[in-house]
């Protein structure tokens, strides 16, 4: 029993080496299978980053009339913490709000004047509200527009600005479903690609299969050795994926930056080195091995 | 025993084997003769399972091979050591590497191979040969790491299907005395041949196969077609 692995681990090697060329054409598609995965990780990455961007723009302001104290402000601040729709409440007290203006504002000394000639703070205090997902303002909204809150509120900024939410948050969907189908095609030709590379390695094999069949080989004898070879494949065609990788996020990391603003490709891909090659690692074999037992069973038939 | 009863086989309706029925005795030596295409290669085929009949069955001792599932026709050819026509040698391996696989197969241990292996290619005087590939072999060669291979496990039968066809007759009669002399300890041997001299000197029992059908069978016979 450990002989006959020994022996099955060995010719593995052995055909893995001894057919040099097709080692090397089939762990050369295999890595251009494992780029499709290598760049769907990346692209989910970019897409997550991207719309992460774009969410953390939408927020929703609630204004309140001046005479409002701040312990009631408060209050509403965990009213509305205490909702599962609410991401972040942040609270923005009437003198942090003038002094934000101000600030906003400092080379406009028309404004600044302006300002001096009032007197008396004449913004609001305000909560700047989150929502775990874009379509959940309308809830949060009716839920500020309830009859407890209505002496506290001026105004609530959401109508004004419903249509951009709503255009932002069509973009994040339409951006995490772009995401989806690309993925989802990456997968499918990574997939085609890996099983025919596999199934015409394989083919170029068959008489050799027959061959030990008829002198008596049990189909496993047969199989083990395509499948060390298989997973050797997957394991060369991961590391050097990784390494042709490399240069390539190196150059293109700024480029991306440029369009996805935020996101380090570079510094995600050094990071995280190890852990996408083992992606790479377990794909490559799983494909290869997976692609050898379906392709090696019609020729074990004899 | 070897047992054909009734059997027949077709390609594309065309029959390569019209409803033979045959006796082996174990310890026999048999020739089979007949033009090519007379279904001499088929009827091998179908002994060690290669192909199944269309119609009838076959026996080797009280074991339908016919009816044998799947799983254990590796057993079965084990029992059998084939010497194909063309060879079939793995070209990814070499001399040695062919001939020991037969063995890795039967699960013999690593000193049996180490012993036996070289023995054998010594005996069809290949040992010069032995770590060169298939490819770098000549047709006779190849043709005698094909008999070694068959040989080297000692199996209960040797087939062996134009064994000396690429052979010049030194090394033919050599194959030949090697064959008679494993028959003597009790091996069945069956040759397929064209050699008309090997034939009719050796005088064994003699099947000749015309269109697919057993038209002689003599024991001591000769080559007639």
């Amino acid at each position: 029993m450990i002989t006959t692995f020994k022996r099955i681990v060995i010719a593995g090697f052995l055909n893995f080496w001894r057919n040099g060329w097709l080692s090397t054409a089939t762990i050369s598609v295999m890595m251009l299978a494992l780029s499709m995965v290598l760049g769907l990780v990346l692209l989910s990455v970019l897409t997550e980053s991207l719309v992460g961007n774009l969410e953390n723009k939408i927020d929703v302001s609630v204004y309140f009339n001046p005479n409002t104290e701040e312990g009631e402000v408060l209050k509403v601040k965990n009213d509305l913490l205490a909702l599962k729709e609410v991401k972040s409440v942040v609270y923005v007290s009437r003198d942090e709000a003038l002094a934000r203006f101000k600030e906003k504002h400092k080379e406009d000394t028309v404004v600044l004047q302006a300002l001096e000639e009032i007197d008396t703070n004449p913004l609001e205090a305000s909560l700047n509200i989150k929502a775990k997902d874009a379509t959940d303002f309308p809830v949060v909204v009716s839920f500020l527009e309830g009859e407890q809150y209505k002496d506290l509120i001026s105004k609530v900024n959401y109508y004004e600005n419903k249509e951009v939410i709503a255009r932002l948050t069509g973009i994040v969907s339409a951006i995490r479903k772009g995401g989806a189908v690309a993925s989802a095609i990456l997968a499918l030709i990574a997939l085609l690609v890996a099983f025919n590379t596999i199934r015409i390695a394989i083919y170029t094999l068959r008489n050799e299969i027959s061959i030990m069949k008829l002198v008596g080989a049990t189909n496993w004898f047969v199989r083990g050795p395509f499948l060390i070879a298989g997973a050797l494949y997957g394991a060369v065609a991961s590391i050097a994926t990784m390494l042709v990788f490399y240069p390539f996020i190196f150059v293109l990391s700024p480029v991306f930056a440029r369009f996805f603003p935020g996101t380090d490709l570079l510094a995600y891909f050094t990071q995280n080195f190890l852990t996408l090659w083992f992606i790479l690692f377990v794909a490559g074999i799983v494909l290869s091995v997976a692609g050898s037992v379906i392709a090696i069973r019609k020729h074990l038939k004899i | 025993m070897i047992v054909f009863e009734n059997v027949s086989k077709y390609y594309n309706s065309h029959p390569a084997l019209d409803k033979v029925n045959l006796k082996i005795a174990q310890g026999e030596f048999v020739f089979i003769v007949g033009q090519s295409g007379a279904g001499k290669s088929t009827l091998l085929k179908l002994l060690i399972a290669e192909d199944k009949p269309t119609e009838g069955k076959i026996f080797l001792d009280s074991e339908e091979v016919t009816a044998m599932p799947h799983k254990d026709l590796p057993l079965l050819r084990r029992r059998i050591g084939t010497v194909f026509q063309d060879f079939k040698l793995l070209t990814q391996k070499t001399a040695y590497e062919n001939v020991a696989f037969a063995m890795e197969v039967a699960g013999r241990n690593k000193k049996e191979i180490a012993d036996d292996v070289p023995q054998i290619l010594q005996l069809v005087g290949l040992e010069q040969k032995a770590r060169n590939f298939p490819r770098e072999l000549s047709g006779g060669e190849q043709q005698r790491v094909a008999i070694a291979r068959a040989l080297v496990h000692q199996p209960d039968i040797i087939i062996a299907d134009e064994p000396t066809g690429n052979l010049d007759p030194l090394n033919t009669w050599d194959v030949i005395r090697l064959l008679m002399k494993i028959n003597e300890l009790g091996t069945t041997i069956i040759l397929a041949t064209h050699d008309r001299e090997i034939i009719n000197t050796i005088n064994k029992r003699v099947i000749s196969i015309d269109k697919g059908k057993v038209v002689r069978d003599e024991e001591g016979g000769r080559y007639i077609l």
